[in-house]
């Protein structure tokens, strides 16, 4: 079976009034893999996701998402995308199951399959013994499991998750990526993530790309950028290693 | 309806919970209780032993109690219902991180700003008909006169004044709240519009009229230069909502009043022949008199909410 890209940028372009944000961005990600998208931070990845989303017009360029082009066809973009943002947000007037039925209900998903759904990704994400419980006084790591329940409550082809491990302890970090890592295995879902966790992301990625000011300087399998930067191809050099040697060259 | 219904729904439920809308809607009540109950108890002795005049109903509405009439408090104090139920609506979903969730969804992006001001306009009707509702039970019982079919068209058309002009106050403050990026600022922003559009702009149309045009005393003043001064008064006064809504409305509640105009020169020989006509104006002349107020309240409400919605839509999502 030949893989697709599910997404594909093409000179993808963001410029701002002073700045260039994204710079002819050219990436593509795979059919059921995991990308990890790496950078410093203001590198341009949230700008290139909200771009992938259509939320943000690109400059020039264009990409393809599913083979949708998220300037036209945003809500149909938006339909099969999760996207879980950088510092997600919750109502905290309501509790978990109640922000779950509203993210139902903004995608018209029937009261009755919506109950069953909310059940099951919050078994999913282990958060069933407090779906009663108010949004507010969640901590850091179950807002996240729960910014990521919202994203699977659509039900996605693909995940966009942008920096879901930020802030969360070492132990909370690991779980969050096991979980990312399962649901792509089980559920075939296509993720792009983003993180900072550098050992985390080379765990779980099949391929990563590293961005610096708006630029993809790096892309293919963490092999292939290993053999490019250290002329072997071997396991012993870390993502770390290999991020900030293109980090530093730039 | 792209996400309209969702949007609409969940923002109405907030409304009617939140804290804040239940503390406003409660100092409205007591206020519009005490104003009613004054204006009732007064009218009750003076109309011990004569014949009832036409329309005695409206005049709970349009009696000033010790201090100002029901139309003057909506007047005055509508604006904060609106301004309360909107100043946070789209910064404060930026400043907790929901916005950008809530536009991933696949809705239409207008569908977030027009379900917030649907139903914060559904919110103040609900407020402004109960409001009116409860005074009419309450003056019934008071005054024991029963309205007639016409004193309730009256009543049903200020209450679609009303929700106007209120909205109008929440399409700006929902406005500021797009524009600015701090909740603080932008309630602070639509606060201090809304004292300079209702206490300012009368004082400075006054300063204005009297600097142009003035008149020192009111004896034996040049007419023209009377007719001047109280044009520009006027016309200044009419940047403010305030006042288009205290004139429409009072035009409307008190069928005796046949202009707008707060001053009115007349010849004796006028005085006389017009004082043989003092009837009431029929409904229909009544709206005739304040069409224009009219139109101009709806078309600012509108307006305001298409320049934020405009806005909204033009701007990057990203804070």
């Amino acid at each position: 079976m030949e893989t697709q890209a599910v997404i594909q940028t093409t000179e993808l372009t963001k410029r701002y009034d002073h700045q260039t944000a994204v710079d002819r961005l050219n990436f593509q990600v795979m059919e059921g893999e995991i990308f990890g998208f790496l950078g410093p931070n203001g590198a341009g990845k949230t700008t290139t996701l909200l771009m992938l989303l259509g939320l943000s017009r690109p400059s020039e360029g264009g990409a393809r998402v599913c083979g949708l082009d998220p300037e036209r066809k945003a809500m149909e973009v938006k339909r099969i995308v999760g996207y879980l943002p950088e510092n997600v947000g919750f109502y905290g007037d309501m509790d978990a199951v109640q922000s779950l039925r509203y993210v139902a209900d903004l995608n018209r998903i029937p009261v009755r399959e919506a109950e069953d759904r909310i059940r099951e990704v919050l078994k999913l994400v282990g958060l069933t013994e407090n779906g009663g419980k108010k949004v507010s006084a969640y901590s850091r790591g179950m807002k996240q499991r729960l910014g990521i329940a919202e994203v699977l409550l659509k039900d996605p082809k693909v995940m966009f998750l942008d920096e879901p491990t930020l802030g969360l302890d070492p132990d909370g970090a690991v779980r969050l990526i096991e979980l990312i890592q399962s649901l792509n295995q089980e559920r075939k879902i296509t993720v792009l993530l983003s993180s900072h966790h550098l050992q985390q992301v080379q765990k779980i990625s099949h391929r990563v790309g590293i961005m610096i000011k708006g630029r993809m300087v790096a892309e293919g399998s963490i092999e292939a950028l290993a053999r490019e930067k250290f002329g072997v191809g071997d396991e012993k050099f870390t993502l770390e290693e290999i991020y900030m040697k293109y980090f530093q060259e730039v | 309806m792209g996400g309209l219904g969702a949007v609409y729904q969940k923002e109405l439920s907030d409304n009617f919970s939140s804290f804040r809308f239940v503390i406003l809607f409660a100092l409205i009540a007591m206020v519009s209780f005490i104003i009613s109950y004054m204006a009732g108890v007064s009218l009750k002795e003076n109309l011990e032993g004569i014949a009832k005049p036409k329309f005695v109903f409206l005049m709970l509405f349009s009696a000033k109690g010790a201090l100002f009439s029901l139309v003057e408090f909506v007047a005055v104090f509508g604006p904060l219902i609106g301004l309360v139920l909107g100043f946070d609506a789209i910064n404060g979903e930026r400043a907790h991180g929901t916005l950008v969730k809530l536009v991933s969804q696949p809705i239409y992006r207008d569908a977030v700003i027009n379900g917030k001001f649907l139903a914060g306009a559904t919110t103040i009707a609900v407020l402004v008909v109960s409001i009116v509702l409860v005074i009419s039970g309450f003056g019934l019982a008071l005054v024991g006169v029963v309205p007639g079919v016409e004193e309730i068209l009256r009543l049903a058309i200020y209450a679609g004044i009303s929700i106007f002009y209120i909205s109008f106050w929440l399409g700006l403050s929902i406005l500021f709240s797009i524009a600015f990026r701090s909740v603080a600022t932008s309630f602070l922003a639509s606060v201090a519009l809304w004292i300079f559009l209702s206490f300012f702009i009368s004082l400075g149309a006054s300063v204005l009229a009297n600097s142009i045009a003035p008149v020192e005393k009111r004896e034996g003043a040049d007419p023209e230069t009377v007719i001047a001064n109280s044009q520009i008064k006027e016309g200044v006064s009419l940047i403010s909502p305030m006042f288009i809504y205290s004139n429409a409305t009072a035009t409307i509640v008190d069928p005796m009043r046949k202009t707008t105009k707060s001053l009115v020169l007349m010849g004796p020989m006028e005085q006389i022949s017009s004082s043989r006509f003092q009837s009431p104006l029929s409904l229909g002349q009544s709206i005739v008199v304040v069409y224009p107020h009219l139109v101009a309240l709806i078309a600012i409400s509108l307006i305001c909410f298409a320049v934020s919605y405009w806005v909204f839509m033009m701007q990057e999502i990203r804070t």
